[in-house]
């Protein structure tokens, strides 16, 4: 369970009140509106200004490390979030936390890559992924360490079509709670509740499909 | 595109089976070595032998090829001057132990996957954590130098065909602020999705 008290960044979010309980949580809203200020807020890569964020009870600014352990995030460009040459290492550097003994790490990390038909790429360089396979790693490099909740900040925004769909697929069925920054609006009304972002404040909060009809007369 | 540095390719040989620690030691000696000895032959005889420890390793000619080419300008740089300063014998002296180093460091990281040798550095440090050394820390600033290098080279050529099409090859602006701004901003994006992943903690 996701909530804001009055939760602010100066000059970028407007002291701000939520509860995000649904499982699937969609954020759209123009360039610069604060969609990514609000998404870096719920695992504390973004301290709040004024209020308060929490994460099942726990502050962001006070217990940032739990919280990260909680929230995974998915950033637009996965070469950021890429570090190791290659598949499977990279997939190992998530899980060198929890399995210490290197067999069992590269057991699991072969476990994570099969859930989401990459374990042929195992020992592929991450160089020579497409842009669609390297979302994807970098999406199972996060979930590796099996967080609650995981947010993704346009995940889709560098793919092409068939990609787009893939990923969103990904996303929608986690059984973790996501929640999702994203321009394309066929994905974000799939989700269970929707959330405009307009000009560093939250314009409307409900139903999806209300929320893109919303938000296509905000900008028209 | 193929990377230099940091890509590792599975395989059988003896050097494959080697443990990290070995040969990061004998990476040190040697490199030690082939500063310490003076002479233009000493130098073509370093390049000979790491051509042979590639050729031990399984790495492939082409492989081999491309990891040079990255390093060829800076290298027929280095040859001029010098030779034009220092004079031939120096000139060949001092790209010679640059090439066989840059080889000797292209074989270890093509027979060693990046997380073993995390491991084994990670190991080696652990006494040193005593004195505030965090040995994680350091190797995980080890493998993303690796990784960075490949990526930064290839952020450079990015910028220079920008340059290019914008018919601004020959400013040395167009050529070198983007590159700046996004190699910082590349790391800014690197740090904040190892801290999102709880890595850097
Ligand atoms: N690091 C920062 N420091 C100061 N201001 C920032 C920073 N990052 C963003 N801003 C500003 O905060 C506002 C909201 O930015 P944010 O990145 O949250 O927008 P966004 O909705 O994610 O936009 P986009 O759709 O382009 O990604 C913008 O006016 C932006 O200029
Ligand atoms: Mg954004």
């Amino acid at each position: 369970m996701i909530e804001l008290v009055e939760a602010g960044v100066e000059g970028r979010l407007e002291p701000t009140s939520l509860r995000l309980a649904e499982r699937r949580v969609a954020v759209i809203g123009s360039n610069g509106s604060g969609k990514s200020t609000l998404a870096r807020l719920l695992n504390g890569l973004v301290e709040p200004t004024s209020g308060r964020v929490l994460v099942d009870g726990l502050d962001t600014r006070r217990d940032g490390r739990e919280v990260r352990r909680r929230v995974g995030f998915v950033f637009t460009d996965p070469n950021a979030q890429l570090v190791m040459p290659t598949v499977a290492e990279d997939v190992e550097l998530s899980l060198r936390k929890t399995h210490r003994e290197k067999a069992s790490r590269t057991a699991a990390a072969l476990a994570v890559l099969e859930r989401f038909g990459l374990a042929d790429l195992a020992q592929r360089s991450v160089h020579a992924l497409s842009g669609g396979q390297r979302q994807l790693l970098a999406i199972a490099t996060v979930l590796a360490t099996d967080p609650a909740v995981l947010v993704a900040d346009e995940p889709t925004t560098l793919l092409d079509l068939a990609n787009t769909r893939r990923v969103g697929e990904v996303l929608l069925g986690l059984e973790q709670q996501l929640v999702l920054v994203t321009h394309d609006l066929e994905l974000a009304a799939r989700c269970d509740r929707a959330l405009v972002v307009h000009a560093g404040a939250i314009a409307f909060d409900g139903p999806a499909a209300t929320a893109v009809d919303r938000y296509r007369t905000l900008v028209s | 595109m193929s990377a230099p540095l940091g890509v590792h390719q599975p395989g059988t040989s003896l050097l494959h089976r080697t443990t990290p620690g070995p040969k990061l030691v004998a990476l040190l000696l040697f490199s030690v070595v082939v500063l310490m000895v003076h002479g233009p032959w000493s130098a073509v005889g370093f390049v000979a032998g790491t051509l042979v420890l590639a050729t031990v390793a399984g790495l492939s000619a082409r492989s081999v090829l491309a990891a040079l080419r990255r390093f060829a300008v800076v290298a027929a740089l280095l040859l001029a001057f010098n030779a034009w300063q220092n004079g031939w014998p120096r000139a060949i002296e001092v790209v010679g132990d640059l090439t066989a180093l840059i080889l000797a460091a292209t074989v270890l990281t093509a027979t060693t996957a990046v997380n073993d040798l995390l491991d084994t550095i990670v190991r080696a440090l652990g006494p040193f954590r005593r004195l505030g050394v965090d040995p994680e820390r350091v190797g995980l600033a080890f493998s993303l130098t690796l990784r960075a290098l490949p990526g930064t080279l290839e952020l450079a050529a990015e910028t220079r065909d920008a340059a290019r099409a914008r018919g601004l090859e020959r400013s040395l602006r167009a050529r070198t602020t983007p590159l700046v701004l996004r190699v910082v901003a590349r790391a800014r994006d690197t740090g904040d999705a190892l801290h999102a992943r709880g890595i850097a903690d």
